[in-house]
């Protein structure tokens, strides 16, 4: 999806309080010299929709979006990329995990215009055609889900610990994977799916 | 979310004088706690300063210790060799906070102002005195089983999130803040102010002011710290009572100490008691308990957090056995 609308941008001067400048100390007025500079321009963008280029899953998008519109909502509203989940949308479930940089994040505590000029990676960039991930196949494989919804966000997580070179004991699974939450508690199932790939590649 | 503008920082000076000049204006990094704020119209800024691209993402390690810059991130700063070695604690610490994703996000500029999780804060609709000042604190005679035993006020009665800053406590780190007036240094224990009648403010910091890095110094104090967090689950949860403590020990004698203390006040709690029934006195059972004894007096409860001044006692002298290597 493309959306060619032109950016907001605006300009603006921002001058500091002329009271900034002087500071009253204990011995008196004191004039501090890094405050008397007390303007300076920044180029602002928004409220309204602005013009941003997102490179998803190795493709540029180039979409216009307001400041305020997250990851997560870019995703699922506006590239119809439905695969990374809303939970909770409070950093707390795991549900939209996302990699950007190779990091695990939560998508819903990302804002997308920060996301310019990094690599985000979601659910559906896994696989290699019809060829699934390693991940996603252990998934099946170990019947690493119930209801389905958190799961892309534990593969996602899960790709990441595997990268991380985190231990794969147990503990270490379950302690490195807690930010993502199981209503359904397939866990022991998730735990061994994780210990299957991670194990392959020790 | 309100609408807002949007705009990136070019330097920290700038950055600054930006928002000396709008008080509507705020900064973000991590984005993990003003987005959160603002999902729930507690914050409502009318335009975000992304300070990302300061170049405030290091971490310095020499014979004086380590400094950290604001921008580098929980993940970052907890798997540094220099940071495990020298300030364990400060490791374990953030090892015990939030999750791999949000610390892979939340900067530890952004960690130590982060805003309490007290819920009557978070509910728009419900009294506080930190959100709206004059208009109440439903915490006090509410669900505060979270909630503080020490260091409230009849304002305020919530606890400081941060594990992190607790590790700081017992380490001794220093803040290197860039304002209105240049550069200023901040030693952590000054850095959190209590709720007394204005519990909206929690720090020293004035608006604009901007954190650019954490400063750990080596010391034998701190090489030998430990971070205990106890919680309602094992991972991925905010402390009932943490524990960070430190001893420096010699000829059977322990000589210096610190002892943080987390989900127990306003701010990240030292208690300065605590240290002096250890100081000057052998690394036994008998001196760690006493030391729990002195950390938990002072504290009251409100009802359903009474709990919290048994678990602080018990969670002192785990903290101890490990740190005085009896444990």
């Amino acid at each position: 999806m493309i959306d060619s609308r032109k950016p907001t941008r605006r300009r603006f001067l921002v001058r500091a309080a002329g009271s900034a400048a002087v500071i009253a100390g204990l011995h008196g007025a004191r004039l501090f010299p890094a405050a008397a500079a007390a303007s300076v321009t920044i180029a602002a963008r928004g409220p309204q929709p602005v013009t941003m280029t997102l490179n998803i899953n190795g493709r540029p998008h180039t979409l216009a979006l307001e400041p305020r519109v997250t990851l997560l909502d870019a995703l699922r509203e506006r590239l119809n990329l439905t695969g990374t989940k809303k939970g909770c949308d409070q950093g707390t479930c795991g549900a939209c995990t996302v990699l950007v940089d190779g990091k695990r994040v939560n998508a819903c505590f990302t804002l997308a215009i920060m996301t310019q000029g990094r690599a985000v990676t979601t659910i559906e960039g896994l696989a290699n055609g019809d060829q699934l991930h390693p991940m996603q196949a252990a998934f099946i494989a170990h019947d690493g889900f119930q209801c389905g919804y958190c799961t892309p966000g534990q593969i996602m997580s899960a790709v990441a610990l595997v990268n991380e070179k985190r231990p794969t004991g147990d503990a270490s699974v379950r302690e490195w994977m807690s930010g993502n939450i199981c209503r359904c508690g397939a866990y022991p199932n998730i735990i061994a799916a994780v210990q299957s790939v991670a194990g392959g590649q020790a | 979310m309100n609408p807002f503008r949007y705009a990136q920082a070019a330097d920290a000076g700038s950055a600054v004088t930006a928002l000396l000049g709008d008080r509507g204006m705020r900064y973000i990094a991590g984005g993990t706690n003003i987005l959160d704020l603002m999902k729930d119209d507690v914050e409502q800024p009318t335009l975000l300063l992304d300070i990302t691209h300061l170049p405030l993402r290091t971490i310095d390690a020499g014979p004086h210790g380590v400094r950290l810059g604001a921008l580098s991130t929980m993940a970052d700063v907890a798997d540094a060799a220099p940071v495990k070695s020298g300030f364990p604690a400060v490791s374990q610490a953030l090892l015990a906070g939030a999750s791999p994703q949000l610390r892979n996000m939340a900067t530890i500029g952004g960690n130590i102002m982060q805003r309490t999780r007290c819920a009557y804060f978070r509910d728009v609709s419900q009294a506080c005195n930190k959100r709206t000042p004059g208009n109440g604190c439903a915490a006090i005679a509410g669900q505060n089983r979270n909630h503080a035993v020490i260091g409230t006020s009849e304002n305020c009665i919530c606890t400081h999130p941060s594990d992190f800053a607790v590790a700081l406590l017992a380490v001794d780190a220093l803040v290197h803040v860039r304002g209105a007036g240049g550069l200023r240094t901040i030693p952590i224990g000054d850095f959190h102010v209590l709720p007394g009648a204005t519990p909206n403010r929690e720090t020293v910091l004035e608006h604009g002011d901007l954190i650019e890095a954490i400063e750990l110094p080596a010391s034998a104090l701190a090489r030998n710290s430990v971070y205990v967090k106890v919680r309602d689950r094992a991972s991925y949860e905010f402390a009932l009572v943490s524990v960070a403590a430190s001893l420096h020990v010699t000829d059977g004698v322990i000589r210096d100490a610190r002892i943080g203390i987390g989900g127990v006040a306003p701010k990240p709690w030292r208690s300065h008691a605590a240290e002096a029934a250890l100081t000057g006195r052998p690394p036994t059972p008998e001196t760690f308990a006493a030391a729990g004894v002195a950390a938990a007096s002072g504290m009251r409860g409100y009802g359903k957090n009474d709990f919290k001044l048994t678990l602080t006692r018990r969670t002192v002298v785990r903290a101890l056995e490990h740190a005085g290597g009896l444990a």
